[in-house]
């Protein structure tokens, strides 16, 4: 059931909000050992929350548009009170004193936070892997990833232990979990969403946004979580339009934009056969292709881990075993320098020291023209590429992924293999744009396959318009993920 | 100094803005809070805390940058600057690079020290960091505390260029400086407290010679008299090197004010490399042409010209003027006083006398003073009519200071008003050169110095409060001399 359907059922009565979310916090006991999607589960709190929503409402109160429905948030968004690790060992214990501005946000709006969900540590990750927790497992194949680093939160949303959940999308951080758990994953363009309380990675490419199984519940979450906040300097004053009155199912006129020679070489064919049959789903709606080029598209994997590691060497120094998080045990002759350096050793992992040390070589004396300086022109130059784009199109539309889902371990001794798993969605991030992966098919080992289009600067609009006419035409997002409902039906004897 | 070196200085100030709250949250600036009481997520750098910068700030920087003829650019980039220290929260200080809020500028020196228009680099904005507490506590030996109440304040830099040429010029550039900013109400000028800090590049070279030498960097230095002698010391000690065939090793020195000397904190192979780049948590900072105008249009007369002002107006010496222009508040106090009463130079006398030692002594500020500028020319509009005389007025003065009551209300309770009737002096005169015969011999025999003893006699008998021109004339007459 959507998360529109579950609210209105419990305004009308026909349920409560406790009743929703005792259903959805029973779901995640039956299958959280096998997919490990929380950090965190706040069953206590949710439990008296949804209760005190559904006083509420026995009050004549008014209600919120997400009035009693369970969400999850990526564990690198601060919630007063509730741990928030980011994965990480070096905030194993951290309870933030404050909410993030979406959390404070989804309260507001009615919405039941029954979790915190993994990641891979500090974002950095295309697997949940990376997680000193241990990984995320696919609901569709427990043996692969769910992608990530939004892996909890799009395996949560897409076992059903919650209808709505946040993910962060630094490279393709929310779609790219969301094409390989086939579900919707929306990040809105730069600056529509707070990311006051986000534990930063690429400060100028992060982007909150919702994962979530229609394109009707991604932009009833967004109208609830976007809109300028004063928190957060490089937040949009522009204004939030009406985003569900948008979702007319009209295309007619639309002109999609397909970099053709942009989908080249390293592409699944299955991934392309479930592309191209999309494409012509919405041509018979009425919609208009056209061939376009993004010349610098293909420089986006290396502008991006100059840009993203730079930021992320910066961000992440404030994780010193100062004031919180892990601090090495001191010995009697240690120096403040042995301090610093075996606190961040004990408590980053691997891929995190692999990007701080990257980061910092770019920004050194001497490099940063040669790399930070260059990369940054480079996103210029990209940017341009779709301001070109985006005069003859109203959407532009890619896979979201080069392949399917992955086997666990399969690419973690090869970084560069994983890095490129985000070819079709960085370019998103760099240039601020908006975008959305929607379910458009499966490969033959039925696991999903992810439909992504990119929309115009703060035109969440057009880009939910389009994505929520192609899923009046289809029902892949209505599919139950495999292995998660082999293991609701089990028999309740069996372990 | 040897005269075969020219010293070569310049001065990167550090003043600390006057708002109520932080540069990049609504933390209190105030001085003196139990450690960390001003402390919220942004300003001790927890994860997902994101900075908002603080409008008035940026109003006093810009205020301060076009007092000091400097360009305040209309955009520019705030930028971190990299380096891990416990009282820094966040791994990096937010600050301003390559492009700064404002460029050019200077300050014109006075003859007395060269005369030279010493330019300023750039102005730009930044946060402060937090303090550690090395000592003070009882497990000080093995721990170091932090308190990050300073931490995020709001600070300008206000570089020079290298144009002076000797300790007591920097000196009073920097005081100079100081003095606008206060002025302006941009800073407090509080040293002690480190609202207001400075640090000296200092390099010799012979002199004609277009190069530059090796320079060494001050830290620190929190006084005008520890400044130039610690340039003093950095100068000599570079000559020094140099004349035994030495070389100057570029690095950054701390000032010992007991032992008057340098030493070395770090040398440049030690220096950081800040991996400065444009902070993406900020957008670009627009100071557009109206904004700007509002300011300069704002901006109070400053020190200089207001010194000139007074002396053609009022009619006042230069030595006044310099006085009373040490602040703004003491040059309004004088002004609104002069023109209540109508004479320049009592009110100016009385300001410079009464009224700044009274601030003196009870070490306050001019908008502490209870007595106002109105109450002042009252007090002097008194004297000038006679009521009272000048002595009985710096008493009047001070039971003003003590009740907020006016001169004249004071005069009547307390019978203070100046004796001028003969009636009532030549009885006491009389008494008095009764009471002193020897004194009276001397004088009639040609020791008229003994004369004043008499008249003082008389006026301690009144109190104070005889006229004392009156007193002169009836002892005069009444001695027959």
């Amino acid at each position: 059931m959507t998360a529109r359907q579950l609210t209105q059922q419990i305004r009308r009565g026909d349920t409560s909000a406790v009743a929703v979310c005792e259903a959805h916090l029973d779901r995640i006991k039956t299958l959280e050992p096998a997919v490990s999607a929380f950090n965190t589960v706040t069953a206590e709190r949710a439990l008296a929350r949804a209760r005190s929503l559904d006083a509420l409402q026995q009050a004549g109160a008014p209600l919120g548009p997400l009035h009693g429905v369970p969400v999850a948030l990526k564990d690198n968004m601060c919630t007063a009170g509730v741990p928030t690790t980011a994965s990480s060992k070096i905030l194993r214990g951290f309870v933030p004193p404050y909410n993030a501005t979406v959390a404070t946000r989804l309260e507001a709006a009615g919405a039941v936070i029954v979790g915190k969900t993994n990641l891979d540590e500090f974002a950095m990750g295309s697997s949940t892997e990376n997680s000193a927790l241990g990984p995320t497992r696919n609901p569709w194949d427990l043996d692969r990833t769910p992608g990530g680093s939004s892996g909890g939160s799009a395996a949560a949303v897409a076992a059903g232990m919650v209808p709505l959940a946040l993910g962060s999308d630094t490279g393709g951080s929310i779609r790219q979990p969301a094409a390989l758990c086939g579900i919707v994953g929306l990040k809105p363009t730069y600056g529509r969403v707070s990311r006051y309380g986000l534990m930063a990675f690429a400060s100028s490419l992060d982007q909150i946004g919702p994962l979530t199984h229609t394109v009707e519940d991604a932009a009833l979450m967004l109208a609830a979580i976007g809109g300028h906040d004063g928190h957060d300097a490089t937040s949009s004053s522009e204004q939030l339009p009406d985003l569900l009155a948008a979702l007319t199912g009209e295309v007619t006129g639309l002109r999609i934009g397909v970099p053709r020679a942009f989908l080249g070489d390293g592409v699944d064919p299955a991934i392309l056969a479930a592309f191209n049959a999309a494409l012509a789903t919405l041509a018979a709606r009425g919609a208009t292709l056209v061939d376009i080029e993004l010349p610098h598209a293909g420089y986006g994997i290396p502008v991006y881990y100059l840009i993203a590691t730079a930021e992320a060497s910066s961000n992440l120094a404030r994780y010193d075993g100062v004031r919180y998080g892990h601090r090495t045990a001191i010995e009697k002759d240690d120096t403040l320098r042995t301090m610093y350096e075996r606190s961040r050793d004990e408590g980053f992992g691997a891929e995190v020291k692999r990007r701080i040390m990257l980061g910092t070589y770019v920004l050194s004396a001497g490099y940063y023209d040669a790399y930070y300086l260059k990369a940054q022109q480079v996103r210029t130059l990209l940017r341009q590429d779709f301001e070109r784009v985006f005069a003859t199109v109203d959407v532009v539309a890619t896979p979201t992924t080069p392949t399917p889902a992955f086997k666990l371990g399969e690419k973690t001794s090869d970084p560069i293999q994983m890095y490129l798993n985000d070819i079709f969605t960085v370019s998103a991030n760099l240039t601020g744009l908006p975008a959305i992966s929607v379910p458009c098919g499966f490969s033959a080992g039925r696991l999903p396959i992810g439909l992504q289009f990119t929309g115009r600067s703060f035109d969440e609009v057009t880009l939910l318009r389009v994505a929520d006419a192609y899923q009046r035409d289809t029902a892949f997002h209505t599919e139950s993920p495999t292995a998660a409902e082999a293991l609701m039906n089990r028999p309740a004897s069996q372990p | 100094m040897s005269d075969t070196f020219e010293a070569v200085i310049g001065l990167e100030i550090h003043a600390q803005l006057l708002t109520a709250t932080k540069i990049f949250c609504g933390c209190s600036t105030a001085f003196g809070a139990p450690p960390n009481a001003h402390a919220c997520p942004v300003c001790v750098g927890l994860p997902g805390a994101l900075p908002v910068l603080n409008r008035r700030a940026v109003d006093l920087a810009v205020t301060a940058a076009l007092a000091l003829g400097c360009e305040v650019q209309e955009r520019s980039v705030f930028a971190r600057k990299n380096y891990f220290y416990p009282d820094l929260p966040k791994g990096y200080q937010i600050s301003q690079f390559e492009l700064p809020l404002a460029l050019g500028g200077g300050l014109q020196m006075p003859a007395s020290v060269g005369g030279r228009f010493v330019k300023l680099t750039r102005i730009h904005m930044e946060e402060d960091a937090g303090k550690s507490l090395h000592e003070g506590f009882a497990d000080s030996d093995r721990k170091t505390y932090l308190d990050y109440n300073r931490s995020g304040v709001p600070l300008v830099e206000i570089v020079s260029e290298p144009d002076m040429r000797s300790a007591e010029e920097a000196a009073l550039f920097f005081e100079t400086l100081r003095q606008i900013l206060v002025w302006l109400g941009v800073n407090d000028g509080n040293m002690d407290e480190g609202s207001l800090r400075c640090d000296a590049n200092v390099s010799v070279r012979r002199p004609g010679d277009p190069k530059l030498g090796t320079k060494t960097e001050v830290k620190n230095v929190n006084s005008f008299r520890y400044l130039e002698k610690a340039i003093e010391f950095e100068i000599g000690r570079h000559i020094d090197v140099l004349d035994h065939g030495g070389r100057i090793v570029q690095e950054t020195r701390l000032f010992d004010a007991a032992q008057g000397k340098t030493y070395s904190m770090r040398s440049k192979e030690e220096a950081h490399d800040y991996r400065y780049f444009p902070e993406p948590d900020l957008p670009p900072l627009m100071v557009d042409a109206a904004r700007r105008d509002r300011i300069k249009a704002a901006l109070p007369e400053l020190p200089e010209a207001r010194r000139r002002r007074l002396i053609a107006e009022y009619g006042i010496p230069e030595y006044d003027a310099a006085l009373l222009t040490q602040t703004r508040g003491v040059a309004d106090y004088f002004e609104q006083t002069a023109r209540s009463c109508g004479n320049a130079k009592a009110a100016s006398n009385w300001v410079m006398g009464e009224v700044l030692r009274n601030m003196k002594e009870r070490a306050v500020a001019i908008e502490a003073v209870p007595i106002t500028p109105a109450a002042l020319a009252g007090l002097i509009t008194i004297v000038e009519q006679g009521t009272i005389s000048s002595t009985v007025a710096k008493d009047v003065f001070a039971r003003m200071y003590d009740t907020g009551r006016a001169a004249a209300e004071i005069v009547a309770a307390d019978g203070l008003a100046q004796i001028s009737d003969t009636s009532s002096l030549e009885p006491i005169v009389q008494r008095v050169l009764a009471a002193h015969p020897d004194v009276v011999a001397e004088i009639k025999a040609g020791k008229d110095r003994k004369f004043q003893f008499l008249v003082g006699q008389v006026m301690k008998e009144t109190r104070g409060k005889g006229d004392p021109k009156l007193v002169t004339d009836l002892m005069r007459a009444a001695l027959g001399t």
